[in-house]
């Protein structure tokens, strides 16, 4: 940030960033330092404050099978949900950039995803996957009780899986269309004049060089299958069945505010926190390293 | 295109065709659905035709959530947390990138690092400040001194009555401390050239008149970008409308709602009613989005100004 | 119209020295550029006055008065910018209003002097364009009739036509020149420049590295460099120097053992002592071998420009440059007698580089 041209005043820079830092420590720095001390204290039945009770509740949390199992599932539908959106997304934005006629049309339509609430679309892939309506269900006609996402855990995770990939298309599609537009057309002249088909020419030129922005999507992917499933699995499954659906967001929801057991509610809190913070720490050492690079 | 290739530009088209299939599909059940009879919804396989029964569905939808009070708290909620952000975040990045304070840097960070703790990781304790924010808020803020700050800068008495729970405040504020705002209004202020506020200053125009006269005109398109983006996940708000309102009558928002329309597991499955009232509450950020698209990406993409 | 006064100014950067103690007095009215090669601090100076960058010591006054601690906008001066600094959004009139919008003149007042400025660049018909829509000399208009409105005590140009091609740049400076003359208003001209410098100044301030080398009428710095740097950097092509000391005979001695008979040095041999001789090109001529004092030379290559030529040679070590009108031509690998013009040789110290009167 190397401007010369600086105002000098003393109070007016505070003032104008007043109403920002002051949400800021509500709302982030206090609960967070609140959730600190949860975790690492126990509220005494009998009332008379919080004990100090050091790692136990990490502790207890890592010796809990169900949670390892939530940080399982969490990962496999952060993986899923990441690879499926980005895959496709790419695919379009690759084909839409070639920008031939009509493909404005594509492009308006790829976005719309982005506008619905995750709630909204879980609400709609219910009903596309319920196993009693005529769609998805249909094959139940066929082959009685093959897809019962009510009882079948792994079929209740796809089904929400699938709805939390396509709510991500239109977001990866801005994003890699972007930056797909913003690589030079020479560049792409220059590997037609080598003699690269357009196919040839997406997978050699296009593709290594849109890495940055495929990178930073998958960061932001992850992040956003830990936060906005919540949205998708209250509407869809409740974590059902028995716990089968239930990702790490929607634990921490559970055992805080239906099993009121704050001090471990936090501790897994700070555990995600953690995640969520290593993500992003990752994706800025990377963009420091492309800064060089460039 | 460089190069004639029918062959590939037959691919191209036939992949665009299928992403949009699957795009739309969704978007094409719901209205399909929304439009059937009870009878028809019912129906194994489904018709993929849309019915005659789109309106009553969507009165019976509007009457059953309730979703004309629920609309309106949306819409307040979801202006409110825009027009809150994008002042602040406006704000903060001019105090950022223009001034020469102590503290610059470590304001820039305290508000960046928020970027890190999304509203869903730490629930749980910002809760607590809602619905138990009395004693544990008066005592930072009189230790920090920033009661009287508050008071001074905003006119706001933070006192002990200052209830978060079902009440629009609630619902707003939590939402408006934008790291993301900030950061993407740093990124457009940072392009600005060191003459255009050397000139300002020799035109005689203070601070606050270069902001207002030139940096707000010349950031329209960052604007309207960080508005569009704000705006849809502002109305898309769930979770902490969700813990914050228990008087759900008077401060629900829509997307509450949708829950509400899910047939009862043993009840009638009128799907048809559900998917008409999933329609409704998908459209204005959807037509927000397809409205405001051009300015959307361009200013989310554009580095060139 | 108000003197300028600058009085042991100095600039450092985080304790960096960029400006070591400027000392200039600018008369009410006068046309004063600075120049000097890019970093020597110039356009510090300039903006020093203007007051975008802080005076770490010494006072600057304009029309009597301490500006030292004002704003830019109380200190009555406007400034045209290398980059034009136009604000995009706003069309010309806005742009060339917008001083009088900020000070709260009323608005027809301001409509009023907004096309009376415009007209007198010849803008009148560009009022409602915006500045992306304009070529680059019309932007240079705008930026200067921006700068005219206010009717400032003093006018300030930072490297205002670097982005112009050659030829507009010429008209620019003519308008520049004519302006200066119908207004009168004091003005600080910063360039790289030196023909723009040379042809705008009543007066030229030479700075180099933070210092300023001499400051005078623009033929006065050019007859009479203060300094080896003044030498050097004004003149195109620029000056001969040779180092060299003098013997005993009263020749001075340069490169591999070459002499010169430089009599009308008489005063100032001092024999032994190390000095550095200047004589510009056009002051060198070609001349017959027996002539008293050649130098003997050999062509090394010509440039060819026209109505004259220059000839690059090699003079027992030292390269010595000539502008040579003679119609005859020549080759390179000749061999050619030159000799110097006995008023127009310079001297300088080598340790300080400072002229040595002669």
């Amino acid at each position: 940030m190397e401007r010369r041209a600086y105002y000098k005043n003393p109070m007016l820079p505070w003032l104008l960033l007043a109403p920002q830092l002051l949400l800021v420590l509500v709302f982030f720095y206090w609960p967070t330092s609140q959730a600190l001390y949860w975790a690492f204290t126990l509220e005494q039945p009998w009332g008379g404050g919080n004990s100090w009770v050091w790692f136990d509740n990490f502790i207890s949390i890592f010796r809990d099978r169900e949670y390892w199992g939530t940080v399982l599932r969490s990962g496999l539908y952060a993986m899923v949900t990441t690879g499926l959106s980005m895959a496709i997304a790419l695919t379009l934005a690759a084909f839409v950039d070639r920008s031939l006629k009509g493909t404005k049309f594509f492009q308006s339509i790829f976005v719309w995803p982005y506008a619905i609430a995750a709630p909204a679309a879980g609400v709609a892939f219910r009903f596309i996957f319920a196993p009693e309506s005529g769609l998805i269900g249909s094959i139940n006609q066929v082959w009685p009780g093959i897809w019962d996402p009510a009882t079948n855990g792994w079929h209740a995770l796809a089904m929400v899986i699938v709805c939390h990939a396509w709510l991500g298309i239109g977001y990866n599609f801005i994003f890699f269309l972007a930056a797909l537009q913003m690589i030079p057309r020479s560049i792409s002249e220059a590997g037609a004049m080598d003699g690269a088909r357009p196919f040839r020419r997406m997978l050699d030129l296009q593709l290594p060089l849109i890495a940055p922005t495929a990178f930073f999507l998958l960061i932001m992917n992850i992040i956003s299958s830990f936060t906005d499933s919540f949205g998708l699995i209250d509407t869809m499954t409740e974590g059902g069945p028995i716990g089968q659906t239930e990702v790490m967001v929607y634990k921490i929801y559970f055992d805080g505010f239906k099993g009121l057991d704050y001090s471990g509610a936090a501790a897994q809190s700070i555990i995600l926190m953690l995640l969520v913070i290593g993500l992003t720490f990752v994706q800025f050492k990377w963009v420091e390293r492309r800064v060089h690079y460039n | 295109m460089i190069e004639r290739s029918p062959v590939f530009d037959f691919l191209t088209y036939l992949a665009m065709a299928i992403g949009a299939f699957l795009v739309v599909i969704p978007f094409w059940i719901t209205l399909v659905a929304g439009s059937q009879s009870l009878q028809e919804v019912s129906q194994v396989p489904i018709s993929l035709m849309p019915s005659s029964h789109l309106w009553e569905n969507l009165s019976a939808a509007w009457a059953r959530a309730d979703l004309g009070p629920k609309m309106l708290n949306s819409l307040i909620v979801a202006v409110g947390v825009t027009v809150g952000k994008i002042t602040l975040a406006s704000l903060s990045a001019f105090a950022i990138v223009f001034f020469n304070f102590r503290g610059r840097m470590i304001s820039f960070w305290l508000i960046f690092i928020t970027l890190m703790l999304p509203l869903e990781v730490r629930i749980v304790p910002t809760y607590a400040i809602a619905a138990n924010a009395l004693l544990p808020f008066q005592v930072i803020l009189d230790t920090l001194g920033i009661s009287w700050l508050v008071n001074a800068v905003s006119g706001i008495q933070v006192t002990l009555n200052w209830n978060l729970l079902n009440s629009y405040t609630g619902l707003i504020l939590p939402l408006v401390a934008t790291a993301t705002g900030t950061f993407l209004y740093r990124q457009f202020f940072m392009t600005i050239p060191d003459e255009l506020v050397e000139a300002s200053k020799m035109d005689g125009a203070r601070p606050i008149e270069f902001f207002f006269d030139v940096l707000l005109p010349l950031s329209r398109t960052n604007m309207l970008a960080l508005a569009t983006i704000m705006f849809v996940s502002s109305w898309n708000q769930y979770l902490w409308p969700l813990l914050i309102t228990t008087d759900r009558a008077n401060f629900g928002t829509v997307v509450m709602q949708l829950k509400a329309l899910i047939p009862a597991q043993n009840g009638t499955p009128d799907w048809n009613v559900t998917m008409a009232g999933a329609l409704i509450i998908m459209l204005p950020p959807l037509l927000v989005v397809a409205f405001m698209q051009r300015w959307f990406v361009r200013g989310l993409i554009s580095r060139d100004k | 119209m108000s003197q300028i006064s600058i009085k042991g100014v100095k600039k450092s950067y985080l304790k960096t020295p960029v400006i070591h103690g400027v000392d200039v007095e600018i008369e009410a009215g006068e046309f004063v550029v600075i120049l000097g090669p890019s970093g020597c601090g110039k356009s510090t100076l300039l903006r020093m006055i203007a007051g975008l960058e802080d005076i770490t010591a010494g006072e600057i006054a304009i029309g009597g008065k301490v500006v030292n601690q004002l704003e830019p906008r109380e200190r009555g001066c406007a400034m045209v910018f290398q980059n034009y600094a136009l604000y995009p959004h706003m069309t010309v009139r806005q742009n060339i209003g917008y001083s009088l919008k900020v000070a709260k003149v009323p608005r027809v007042e301001r409509d009023a002097r907004v096309m009376k400025v415009a007209q007198s660049v010849s803008l009148e018909t560009f009022l409602d364009r915006r500045p992306g829509e304009l070529s680059g000399g019309q932007r240079q208009r705008v930026a200067m009739a921006r700068a005219m409105v206010r009717e400032p005590k003093v006018f300030l140009f930072d490297e205002p036509f670097s982005n112009l091609d050659a030829k507009l740049r010429v008209a620019m400076r003519a308008e520049v020149r004519r302006l200066h003359r119908d207004l009168g208003v004091t003005s600080v001209f910063v360039t790289h420049d030196q023909t723009e410098a040379m042809t705008l100044a009543d007066k030229l301030i030479i700075m180099n590295a933070g210092n300023v080398e001499q400051i005078g009428k623009p033929t006065e710095v050019y007859n009479n460099p203060a300094s080896r740097f003044v030498a050097d950097f004004i003149g195109s092509p620029a000056m001969n120097l040779f180092e060299g000391e003098f013997d005993a005979d009263g020749h001075f001695v340069h490169g591999q053992g070459g002499k010169m008979n430089v009599s009308q040095l008489n005063g100032v041999r001092q024999p032994g002592k190390k000095v550095v001789l200047g004589v510009r090109p056009e002051s060198v001529r070609r001349t017959h071998a027996e002539t008293h004092g050649a130098i003997a030379a050999v062509v090394d290559y010509v440039e060819e420009l026209g109505a004259s030529r220059l000839i690059h040679a090699d003079a027992n070590g030292s390269r010595i440059v000539a502008l040579d009108t003679d119609t005859a031509e020549i080759k390179s690998g000749t061999r050619v007698h030159l000799s110097l013009e006995a008023d127009a040789l310079h001297l300088f110290s080598v340790e300080n580089g400072r002229r040595i009167a002669h």
